[in-house]
């Protein structure tokens, strides 16, 4: 393999580590508190409220049922607004946002949901408030629980970056359309393939050691 | 302390409105360990709630430690549930801290700073004696053990009350025991007023000063244990009696033909309860010899309710007609619970 084939994964190599971990961050400030609001007004939980688990439910959902590829040509103008430019790699990252939030909020939401509704109600026996609920204890306790469900979602965005490609984005994905696919250069396609995978096995296997650590329920 | 006027809680669902609680009034007073006995869905779970507001009464007023908690705030209610601690059935702790975090855990949402949470904490685990668990965590302890971390963790922010719901239905006898064991210390230690609800007599029998049997969303039957153990005036009262007072009778005599009436040459059989003092009484040696009667005892057994003796006695009493009727009347006069449970021949 020739050295700029090389320098060529290279940087789609971190062109793709750059466009999921950025994404996979602001993903989770975005769906961390919708996960938590959905979790908190639904029936029967701390701030019930059932308008606003109604309206923020259907917009996860309409978001979750657009196909990415579909999502990310819809936004273009809300990406030129936000980010200048909707080519590239940096332009990727809101489209892939958009996608992965809602879906780390149902993540979340169910996470939290599975708390024992008796850890909640002891709190509330010693005078703890909602936010001091949320914060100390719903969070807490479904940590190990979040962490699998967002390492989820890191492996799912990085299968969505492949797709970035299209807008220009750049990454594996793309050069493994580009080179591997359209060009017929089984090597770079095979090189490419092994490194994806090689990605998700790593994340996945972080995911399962940190939720692990955090996860106090075994002996 | 705690004062529930006219409460009342009603639950509203699609299917219709279920009164889980019907205009309940009860008064329980400093220092007292209170039960409250009942099947499940009686009502005794939400009676519980009511005294901390975690149920919201649907009426009346819930008064504790002269405060109105009905007409509070919701931030006012939450500085007042500092005063009441609770326990739960299964425990409800917190899996991801440690034994001790658990029971700083309520002085933490006080805002209360490191130093003075560990002053408060390290003499909560050596009176529930887990000084050498407290770096565990819960999935890492028996239930005894995660329930005396819970009643650790109610007692941190020295409350008034505490309230015990079911706090033992998940234990075992012996841990069972335990629990009471250091329920009825801290009572006195702490002077501490404690409601409880269980389905267990047991439970009740062992720790309680007064009890309220509850059926239906109603309170039944209410008084001191003693009187409630001795003399029971409802059918669920007494059912709830028979669950630990052996009653039942032993495989002969329950074969053995009995008549309700008596018959020439049969003999009576009686159940004699003694309490408190009488248990002392020589009883049996006095009937035989004033009324010239042969006893056979059949079943004896002694008992304690919170600490005074309680016996019950299954006799046979032989003799002439004449002087088993005398003797059966010296019986009643000494003030005995006695029942004639029937005549065999």
């Amino acid at each position: 393999m020739s050295p700029e084939i090389l320098n060529l994964l290279l940087k789609s190599f971190w062109e793709t580590c750059y466009m999921v971990a950025a994404s996979a961050i602001l993903a989770t400030l975005v769906g961390m508190p919708l996960g938590i609001i959905l979790t908190v007004t639904s029936k029967g939980h701390i701030w019930e409220n059932k308008s606003i688990n109604a309206i923020l439910g259907a917009i996860v959902n309409a978001t979750r049922s657009t196909p990415f590829i579909i999502l990310m040509v819809a936004i273009i103008p809300l990406t030129r607004i936000i980010v200048g430019s909707s080519i590239g790699t940096t332009a990727a990252i809101v489209p892939l946002t958009i996608s992965a939030a809602p879906f780390i909020a149902r993540i979340i939401e169910s996470s939290l949901l599975e708390i024992d509704p008796g850890v909640i109600e002891a709190s509330q026996s010693m005078g703890a408030s909602p936010m001091q609920i949320i914060l100390k204890v719903l969070l807490p306790e479904a940590m190990h629980s979040i962490v699998l469900g967002v390492t989820l979602a890191i492996i799912s965005l990085i299968g969505y970056s492949a797709m970035a490609g299209a807008l220009g984005g750049g990454g594996l994905g793309d050069l493994a359309i580009r080179y591997g696919y359209q060009r017929f250069r089984m090597d770079i396609m095979i090189a490419t393939v092994v490194i994806l995978i090689a990605q998700v096995q790593i994340v996945q296997s972080l995911g399962n050691y940190i939720s692990s650590k955090l996860n106090k329920n075994k002996m | 302390m705690i004062e529930l006027q006219n409460v009342e809680k009603t639950y509203h669902s699609k299917h219709g409105n279920v009164q889980a609680l019907k205009k309940t009034n009860l008064k329980i007073s400093a220092g007292e360990i209170f039960g409250v006995i009942g099947l499940s869905g009686a009502g005794k779970s939400t009676l519980i709630r009511c005294i901390n507001m975690l149920e919201l009464p649907t009426g009346g007023k819930v008064i504790v430690d002269g405060k109105e908690l009905t007409a509070m705030k919701n931030s006012q209610l939450r500085k007042a549930r500092q005063n009441i601690g609770m326990i739960f059935q299964h425990f409800n702790l917190l899996a991801c801290r440690t034994v001790y975090d658990n029971i700083a855990f309520p002085l933490e949402i006080q805002g209360m700073d490191k130093n003075m949470i560990k002053q408060r904490v390290e003499p909560l685990l050596d009176l529930v004696g887990l000084k050498d668990r407290k770096n565990h965590y819960p999935a890492q302890l028996s239930g005894g053990q995660k329930q005396r971390v819970g009643i650790a963790r109610a007692l941190a922010s020295n409350p008034k009350i505490l309230l015990c719901d079911e706090a033992t239905s998940a234990l075992d006898p012996q841990t069972t025991k335990s629990i009471l064991e250091l329920l009825k210390d801290i009572n006195k230690r702490l002077n501490l007023t404690i409601v409880l609800i269980t389905h267990q007599m047991q439970v009740v029998k062992e720790i309680c000063d007064r009890v309220a049997v509850i059926e239906d969303g109603v309170i039944i039957e209410e008084g001191t244990m003693f009187d409630l153990f001795t003399n029971p005036q409802t059918p669920t009262t007494k059912e709830f009696i028979s669950s630990i007072n052996n009653v039942e009778l032993p495989e002969i005599i329950k074969n053995a033909p009995m008549s309700k009436e008596y018959l020439e040459g049969s003999r009576p059989l009686v159940r004699l309860s003694f309490i408190g003092d009488s248990a002392g009484a020589p009883l049996i040696s006095t009937l035989i010899k004033k009324y010239d009667v042969d006893v056979n005892i059949i079943y004896g057994n002694i008992d304690s309710i919170k600490e005074i003796p309680y016996g019950t006695l299954l006799i046979e009493i032989n003799g002439d007609r004449e002087h088993i009727k005398t003797a059966i009347n010296y019986l009643h006069e000494r003030k005995l619970k006695i029942e004639v449970i029937g005549y065999v021949s």
